[in-house]
């Protein structure tokens, strides 16, 4: 049948994805302990990014679906921005 | 038409199975983000009160529940390959492995929250008016967005279990895995939003 389009990722593949996000949770807890300031909260999300990029991208097949599919993910966090964006700007000019 | 016939003209779109189930997560996706919004503006305007709050929670549970979330993303995912593979009888401990750590995750959980009340504090208890406003609004997104991701943890382990099942019957088999694809996105799901759940919560400085 050549309906399943899905790749298959190897085992291996996919234990080096987990090794790697768990040295980012590593990562993320002592980054804290470090008083960076108003940067934490910045290093923090970066890193949260990074790890769901990595989830998203692998664990979640994207890396190998269709350019449409892709595009929409990325439009939903775009909008997410966005929204952000304009609250915030919203709270700061009151 | 024999019986043949119909069966082979069985109309199938595992794309579309797929496209389907991206566009319920995107909406999930955004009901957590309006939450998250909520959650920064408040955290932007009671920056030291959020902070004081996030001591009581203990970051050891929090990283052994992220690490637990990890693992399940990727047996869950490996559960998939093992599937492609037509290897059932992996595909089934990897779907159990999964299982048991979404339990393991509620647990852990339960003493969790089983701790802060015992200590009076939960949505509604007689302690929380008392609260200064930025406390109380930490309290309250704390219970209100763990406790939601907790319930996703709960339908992700229920479309898990049918998985199972099916898996179990060659319900789904290497010709056919559309649904324990779906139910394997609706677990990284749950693994997202806990990616940025646990720095926001638990890491406060």
């Amino acid at each position: 049948m050549a309906n399943n389009t899905t790749h298959t990722i190897e085992y291996k593949t996919l234990s080096k994805i987990l090794l790697v996000l768990l040295f980012l949770t590593f990562l993320t807890i002592s980054v804290t302990s470090f008083h960076l300031g108003p940067f934490t909260v910045t290093v923090a999300l970066l890193i949260a990014g990074l790890k769901s990029f990595l989830v998203l991208s692998n664990f979640m097949h994207l890396k190998y679906e269709s350019l449409l599919l892709r595009i929409l993910v990325a439009m939903v966090f775009v909008l997410f921005v966005v929204i952000v964006l304009i609250t915030f700007i919203d709270y700061a000019y009151r | 038409m024999s019986e043949k016939a119909i069966h082979v003209e069985e109309h199938r779109d595992d794309e579309a199975s797929k496209l389907g189930m991206w566009l319920f997560i995107f909406t999930e996706l955004l009901l957590f983000g309006g939450l998250f919004l909520v959650y920064s503006i408040f955290r932007a305007q009671y920056p030291t009160a959020f902070h004081q709050s996030s001591l009581e929670l203990s970051v050891t549970i929090g990283a052994i529940n992220t690490v637990i979330l990890l693992f399940s993303s990727m047996t869950i995912a490996m559960a998939l390959t093992a599937i492609q593979k037509n290897d059932q009888k992996r595909a089934l401990i990897f779907i159990g492995i999964t299982l048991f750590c979404a339990a393991a995750f509620l647990v852990n959980k339960y003493f969790e929250w089983g701790h802060k009340i015992e200590h009076g504090l939960y949505p509604g208890s007689a302690l929380m008016p008392l609260l200064d406003r930025g406390h109380l609004l930490y309290f309250s997104l704390y219970f209100f967005m763990t406790g939601l991701h907790a319930l996703h943890i709960i339908i992700g382990m229920t479309l898990l279990i049918v998985c199972l099942f099916k898996v179990k019957s060659k319900n789904i088999n290497d010709h056919d895995y559309v649904l324990l694809e779906n139910g394997a996105l609706y677990w990284h799901l749950v693994d997202l939003i806990w990616i940025f759940l646990f720095p926001l919560m638990y890491l406060i400085s």
